[in-house]
């Protein structure tokens, strides 16, 4: 049997959660870096031309659920990293409150950029 | 039905020569996890140049927003960091691919090889999307 190594304790919600975040991802991960790097180059962008992708129901909705599910599988990641690592105790409630209040500042300030990248506010 | 291991000491980084490709692929997806969480954070930062933009130097094309993205692309150090996201991206994303599949018991067998094939596929990726990166105007 061939050896599996994970971060994670599998069936677990945070596992879950984990893996179907992991499913939008790949796909929005993947588009992103095509759309901004392949279609259009990154020195060639401009507010106006932000604000015209932006403004398009679909795209706004998918970025800005790109935005919500990276940062929980990114700060879930981490969160089970280092409880991997042996975090325990005070020390593990203390690393979850402070990875819980850093991903929801990072979705509000997202939300506010993202927002203010279109013409509806 | 896959099995997980105990990885007892993986951190024991002077053991390296002793690790599976398993172990080197629990490592590289960390690695590489650790780096697209601080650059996405790095990057709202970055784009909350779109705050407050003024329609006028909008129009101009003189807005903070337009000209940040533009003097980070500039730089040519910044491209060179851009080929580094891309590769630490691609891995993260083929790897991923490689554990859907081993969560879902498809392959279970060539783990080893499907690992390998992530970072053949990697750098082949990383590899032609350069002339593109380092493409476009520079300072």
């Amino acid at each position: 049997m061939a050896e599996h190594y994970s971060s994670f304790d599998r069936g677990g919600r945070r596992w879950l959660f984990q893996r179907l975040t992991a499913v939008f991802l790949v796909g929005v991960l993947a588009f992103h870096f095509m759309l901004l790097h392949f279609v259009n180059h990154a020195a060639d962008l401009t507010f106006l031309g932000t604000q015209a992708r932006m403004n398009r129901p679909w795209y706004l909705i998918t970025m800005w659920l790109f935005l919500v599910t990276a940062t929980f599988h990114g700060v879930n990641g981490v969160y089970n990293a280092l409880v991997n690592q042996g975090l325990t105790g005070s020390r593990k409630n203390a690393v979850k409150y402070l990875l819980g209040i850093a991903g929801i500042l990072l979705i509000v300030q997202g939300t506010r950029v993202s927002l203010a990248m279109t013409t509806l506010v | 039905m896959s099995q997980s291991y105990n990885r007892g000491t993986v951190e024991d980084f002077g053991r390296w020569r002793e690790f599976t490709a398993g172990m080197w692929a629990w490592i590289f997806h960390k690695f590489t996890g650790w780096v697209l969480v601080g650059y996405l954070f790095t990057h709202i930062a970055v784009l909350s140049t779109a705050v407050g933009v003024d329609p006028a130097s909008a129009q101009a094309g003189s807005d903070l927003y337009t000209s940040t993205i533009s003097g980070l692309e500039s730089l040519l150090i910044v491209r060179f960091l851009e080929v580094g996201l891309l590769a630490v991206a691609v891995f993260h994303i083929l790897n991923g691919i490689r554990l859907l599949m081993v969560d879902l018991g498809v392959g279970l067998e060539s783990q080893d090889k499907s690992f390998y094939a992530s970072l053949l596929l990697t750098g082949a990726i990383v590899v032609a999307s350069v002339p593109t990166f380092l493409g476009g105007k520079l300072a």
